[in-house]
């Protein structure tokens, strides 16, 4: 994975804009008009969700690749 | 200070510089305008600001922006300006905002007749703001008396953080008196919080007096102000309980003072059998009639109101026990009459006039006799 | 939590505008701008707001914080700033209460080039009220006081601050979030009164209204309408069709603002000390 969610879903009102400008698909709103990480596996870290969000309820963190030294 | 000549409007500018005023906004109006072009050469002088703003509205808004971040201020109009400045004196009410705001009457309604006499703002400076709402209104009869009421007005902002109203008119605003005024004078200094934001400081919590101690802005407190209504901590509420409670104490942090802001100027009255009730420029005029009537063996009392809101109710209705009737002489068509005759326990009469001339001592004596005939 | 949340009064958030509704987005450009500031301080700053959906954002921000009357920011925040001229005041406005009940105060704001920054959060709508024809509502566009297509031909904000006299003046939108932030970062650090209009997405009360569609339809219309100011100038005028409309800095001067003005008043007086 590239990315970390953190979702504060009592400020999402689903109005649906991370939904639609992220280029990957990843978010999508559940039935009771939520969001939710859908396809975490196709993220590419762009940050075009916690960008746009007009309620601060999803934030994204860029995970960097473990060192090599590390292991 | 040395005496000098000097106009009523003059003597407001140098009560307010005295009483610590740093900041003015207006706009020029007839028969204000001495107060602003008087503060424009004075302010600066000090440090203070003058400021000429766009209109009426925004002279009030400038004058409680300044006052929130901690200066005390005053403003002046007269007429159709102070109908602009109604919005904003009860924002000043409402977010509890130290302010004077000075109307120099002038005859209405509309344009009326300006630069001409009048008394007819009564009622507006009680009501004029939309909203129950509590305001000092004050009222002075001479140049000197000019300065100090305006000294009292700017010390009574401050207490008890609400807009003054100087009801002055254009008899006292254009008259030239030869005073001498004092270079220092009792200030009441702005209200600060008790306590500190980490001791759980909230802005609208008021202090024994009921009036809180808010913090000027650029002290670190925080805080908000809105012309909502709002709870202890400033911020808006949609309870009845917080709304009744908010608009209870807006009232008694006022009526509670009271005895202490009412300010009735008697004479004559310990044989008077009817008295006079007037205020402000009128007040010279009755005086003499008082006097005429006097030498002429009638028991004429003199009463003139300087505080004319909170009105003087116990006042009146003691002194209106003893006596056969009241006589209002208003220069209008008619108002402070409502208010004394609401509290007294006597006949009450009125003298109205409203033509864009002042009272003649000759018409008020006349009043005087119809009165003591009519009660006799 | 991100660094520039310590500026929201936390426990005022969720905020209560609508669903899709702009305003967060550009409350957040707002606090970010500040926040890359270091000369704003959250004791220092002052954030006055007038009427309306947009001004509902100064009880949400953590500073010494003002919601005045309708359309009287500007004055309230000349006060404040002439009273206290280390402090840093930002005005936050909307379409109506800028330019309809405040244009006044906005257009003598400018013209004295008071030390303040404005934000005009133009959602093209009175939001607040449900949607009546703003001074700001495009040509044709409906409106609950409009109902067959406003007639009434709307301001260019931008110039009128421009003609005014503000020494900063520039539009975004709440699309270009990065760019927003910039802007609004660059009026902050003007001396002088800084103008700039941050377009937002009522979708509730303007768009849906319009069949402008869901509210990230109405961002794409930002992202395909505006055009750069640097690109929009090099259009032909043929080319500057339709809705487009240019984005950016639009002026930009360097003005002695009235504090300083006001100082050498002062000065010539001989005053002393504030």
């Amino acid at each position: 994975m590239k990315s970390e969610f953190t979702l504060k879903l009592e400020r999402c009102k689903g109005c649906g804009i991370c939904v639609t400008f992220c280029p990957k698909q990843v978010l999508a709103l559940d039935t009771l008009g939520k969001v939710y990480v859908a396809h975490h596996e196709n993220c590419i870290a762009c940050g075009q969700c916690e960008l746009r969000c007009p309620d601060y309820a999803i934030f994204m963190d860029k995970i960097k690749p473990a060192k090599e030294a590390a292991s | 200070m040395s005496a000098r000549l000097m106009q009523g409007n003059e003597a407001i500018a140098e009560g307010a510089l005295v009483a610590g005023v740093r900041f003015f906004g207006g706009y020029p109006i007839t028969p204000s305008t001495e107060i602003a072009e008087s503060l424009a050469k004075m302010l600066p002088k000090v440090g203070g600001t003058f400021i000429q703003m766009e209109d009426e509205i925004a002279s009030m808004g400038v004058v409680l922006g300044a006052s929130l971040a901690g200066r005390k201020v005053l403003t002046a109009s007269s007429g159709p300006g102070i109908s602009l400045k109604q919005e904003l004196i009860g924002y000043a009410s409402a977010a509890e905002i130290p302010v004077v705001i000075v109307n120099v009457q002038r005859v209405g309604p509309s344009t009326g007749q300006p630069t001409a006499p009048s008394q007819g703002d009564v009622m507006q400076a009680r009501w004029g703001t939309h909203g129950d709402h509590s305001i000092i209104v004050l009222s002075p009869w001479s140049v000197r008396e000019a300065f100090e009421v305006t000294v009292r007005a700017v010390n009574y902002a401050e207490r008890f953080r609400t807009p003054v109203i100087l009801l002055t008119d254009e008899i006292v605003g254009h008259l030239r008196e030869n005073v001498e005024l004092p270079d220092k004078v009792k200030v009441y200094p702005r209200r600060a919080p008790k306590i500190s934001r980490a001791e759980g400081y909230e802005p609208y919590t008021p202090d024994e007096d009921l009036v809180p101690n808010i913090a000027n802005f650029g002290e670190g407190y925080h805080i908000h102000v809105t012309g909502l209504i709002h709870d202890e901590t400033g911020f808006p509420s949609g309870s009845p309980k917080v709304t009744r409670e908010a608009i209870k104490r807006m009232h008694e942090k006022i009526s509670r003072a009271e005895d202490e802001i009412v300010d009735v100027h008697r004479e004559f009255m310990d044989d008077a059998e009817v008295a006079v009730v007037s205020f402000g420029g009128t007040s010279r005029t009755a005086y003499e009639a008082v006097l005429n009537a006097r030498k002429r063996g009638l028991k004429v009392g003199f009463i003139r109101l300087v505080t004319i809101f909170p009105f003087a109710d116990k006042i009146i209705r003691e002194l209106s026990k003893n006596l056969r009737g009241l006589l209002v002489a208003d220069l209008n068509f008619g108002q402070i009459v409502n208010e004394v005759e609401r509290v007294a326990e006597c006949p009450v009469k009125l003298c109205a006039k409203y033509d864009m001339t002042i009272f003649e001592p000759e018409e008020i004596e006349k009043s005087i006799d119809e009165l003591v005939a009519e009660v006799k | 939590m991100r660094s520039y949340e310590k500026f929201f009064r936390r426990n005022r958030l969720p905020h209560r505008w609508f669903p899709g509704c702009g305003n967060g987005i550009v409350m957040k450009a707002i606090v970010q701008a500040i926040e890359k500031n270091p000369a704003f301080t959250q004791d220092n700053t002052v954030i006055v707001s007038g009427i309306g959906c947009s001004s509902r954002a100064s009880g949400y921000m953590d500073f010494d914080t003002l919601h005045t009357a309708h359309g009287r920011a500007i004055p309230f925040a000349t006060g404040i700033k002439l009273a206290r001229p280390e402090l840093n005041v930002v005005v936050i406005t909307g379409d109506g209460d800028c330019t309809a009940i405040g244009g006044n105060h906005f257009i003598h704001g400018c013209r004295r080039n008071v030390d303040l920054t404005v934000v005009l959060f133009n959602n093209n709508i009175y939001g607040m009220t449900g949607g009546q024809a703003s001074p700001m509502t495009p040509l044709g566009k409906k409106a609950t006081t409009a109902p067959y297509g406003s007639v009434d031909r709307p301001f260019d904000a931008c110039k009128l601050a421009e003609a005014a006299g503000a020494t900063y003046v520039a539009r975004s939108t709440a699309f270009h979030v990065q760019h927003l932030v910039k802007t609004i970062e660059d009026g902050l650090s003007n001396r002088g009164f800084s103008f700039i209009e941050a377009l937002v997405q009522c979708p509730t009360a303007y768009g849906r209204r319009n069949k402008m569609g869901d509210p990230a339809k109405m961002m794409a219309w930002m992202r395909d309408n505006a055009v750069m100011k640097t690109a929009w100038d090099k259009l032909p005028d043929d080319k500057k069709i339709g809705e487009k409309f240019p984005i950016g800095l639009f002026y930009r001067a360097q003005e002695q603002d009235y504090d300083a003005a006001y100082q050498q008043v002062i000065d010539i007086a001989g005053g002393a000390a504030k």
